[in-house]
């Protein structure tokens, strides 16, 4: 491989390899791949990734300073309320913790709500990246330019993960929306945090090594119950994935070997605990008579 | 297409749903960019998930907005069911199943100002991407990202060769190209993908040949 060459990822391995050959980190290989494969110029690609972060720093903050509820009237206004505990300063998992889950659900909240985010990967996980890398840009007190940075990083896991598995709950799962946005957050935080690329899919796999098997069970369907909750986990377990990851913990399957693991997992998966609504949490009673409640008997 | 970070972080949209809502959204603007004039009347026949979860997910206001022109990331999307009241378009969303579609597919008949209809039948295929699958009663594939040229023309020798020799003298390259006809002699149309968008004056040189009917221009930068 030449110096100006940025092929597409294929493996995490490959993507290791360029950026040490290159002396580059995740960010500037996210940047340079996108240039090569688009033909925009590195600036145009910086400004229209900030144009997506300034989307998901409006969503992962608005439900936390008002109660927002869903358009179906099932879900809302936890963000709010973890917001109030939030400040009680009496929290067990932490300042850093507590507005990584209160961002994401903020942003899982706003989306319920049919108001803007951005998908990441997808529109039911867009809270677990920016919460958790917002999360950590406060506590490691860095500018907005760092941020930027963990995007566009996490944004290079997922290029992995799109590239050889999928985001479709349909396809894969829960594992495979909250899974992969873990996964994403895991490696940008590490990033942020100075972290190697081979430490931030590192850390990556240690998030979706976490989450592997987790079923899409949507409760009438809906994209709230249980995804917003999922949301808040998932920043949280990005979080201690980075922590681990940064202590020099290495994951001992490889990245691609677990990504390829949780592919194959996703096959394995029956029909009915992947977004069809006919398993998991979404045939329990209480889900069914919320159904019935939104949509009526013939739902 | 090979994946970039901007499929992966994003689209800007209005939730809750990629494949329900932004997905929507961007059918609904595609179907009305093809019936190219401003609508009076629109019914929207959803099949499979979109029947069953539509409400849930604001795939009507979706298919509303998109229909009214507007992107997946507007925000007055929410409220496009009364916006299209005010415009004087008539909604009607009916449950009906489409044999062998796509979970996610949905039949739009749509009526213009000049009393022109137009049947379109596309599908929301995951993360938001979308597939056009049909055109009143004509099998044809628009994936909605590259631009595109449909024709309809009477079937006679000559028309395939006379319309691409246009595309190709406007220095416009094809990528792919679909001809289907309701049956021998009677009419057909064509589909071209192409790798640039064919110019409005293009599409005007290829109005004037014998034999063509409507020419439908599609450019992918206006459902994004």
């Amino acid at each position: 491989m030449n110096d100006n060459s940025y092929p597409a990822a294929n493996s995490a391995a490959d993507i290791i390899e360029l950026c040490y050959q290159n002396r580059i980190p995740l960010s500037e290989y996210a940047v340079r791949s996108e240039c090569e494969r688009s033909g925009m110029s590195p600036e145009e690609v910086r400004d229209k990734m900030h144009r997506r972060l300034d989307v998901m720093g409006s969503s992962i903050s608005e439900a936390r300073k008002r109660p927002v509820y869903s358009v179906s009237g099932l879900t809302g206004g936890d963000a709010e309320r973890l917001e109030r505990y939030l400040k009680t300063g009496k929290t067990l998992s932490g300042e850093t913790a507590l507005t990584a889950m209160a961002g994401a659900l903020s942003a899982a909240e706003v989306n319920s709500a049919m108001g803007r985010i951005a998908a990441c990967p997808t529109a039911g996980s867009c809270g677990i990246v920016p919460a958790a890398l917002e999360a950590a840009r406060e506590r490691l007190g860095l500018d907005e330019e760092a941020m930027l940075d963990g995007l566009l990083a996490a944004s290079a896991v997922g290029l992995v993960i799109g590239s050889n598995a999928t985001f479709a709950g349909s396809e894969g799962g829960c594992q495979a929306e909250c899974g992969s946005a873990s996964a994403m957050a895991a490696g940008g935080i590490v990033a942020m945090a100075g972290g190697s690329p081979k430490q931030s899919f590192d850390a990556a796999a240690i998030a979706l090594k976490s989450v592997m098997g987790l079923v899409c069970d949507p409760v009438a369907g809906l994209v709230e119950i249980p995804c917003a909750k999922r949301n808040a986990m998932g920043a949280v377990q990005a979080l201690a994935a980075a922590d681990m990851a940064l202590a020099r913990i290495e994951s001992k399957i490889p990245f691609d070997e677990v990504l390829e693991a949780a592919v194959s997992v996703g096959r394995m998966m029956p029909e009915a605990l992947r977004e069809t609504s006919n398993g998991g949490l979404a045939v329990t009673p209480t889900a069914l008579r919320m159904r019935e409640h939104v949509f009526g008997e013939e739902a | 297409m090979e994946t970039g970070i901007f499929d992966v972080t994003g689209p800007v949209m209005i939730g809750p749903s990629s494949s329900h809502t932004a997905g929507a959204a961007r059918l609904g603007k595609a179907a009305g960019i093809i019936a190219d004039g401003k609508l009076v009347e629109a019914d929207c026949e959803l099949s499979g998930s979109f029947a069953r979860t539509y409400k849930g997910h604001g795939t009507d206001k979706a298919l509303a907005a998109g229909l009214l022109g507007m992107d997946p990331g507007d925000e007055s999307l929410k409220d496009a069911l009364e916006t299209a009241e005010k415009r004087g378009l008539r909604l009607r969303f009916i449950k009906k199943d489409i044999p062998d579609a796509h979970p996610n597919t949905v039949r739009f008949r749509l009526k213009t100002e000049d009393g022109r209809e137009t049947t379109i039948t596309g599908s929301s295929i995951g993360g938001g991407m979308i597939r056009i699958s049909a055109l009143d009663g004509y099998p044809i594939s628009l994936s909605c990202e590259t631009p595109a040229l449909i024709t309809f023309h009477e079937d006679k020798p000559g028309a395939l060769s006379r319309v691409s020799s246009i595309i190709y003298e406007n220095g416009v390259n094809i990528g792919s190209m679909v001809l289907q006809r309701s049956s021998r002699g009677r009419s057909a149309c064509m589909c071209f993908e192409t790798d640039s968008p064919v110019s409005r004056k293009t599409a005007d040189e290829i109005r004037k040949l014998p034999g063509i009917g409507r020419v439908i221009l599609f450019n992918p930068e206006e459902t994004k």
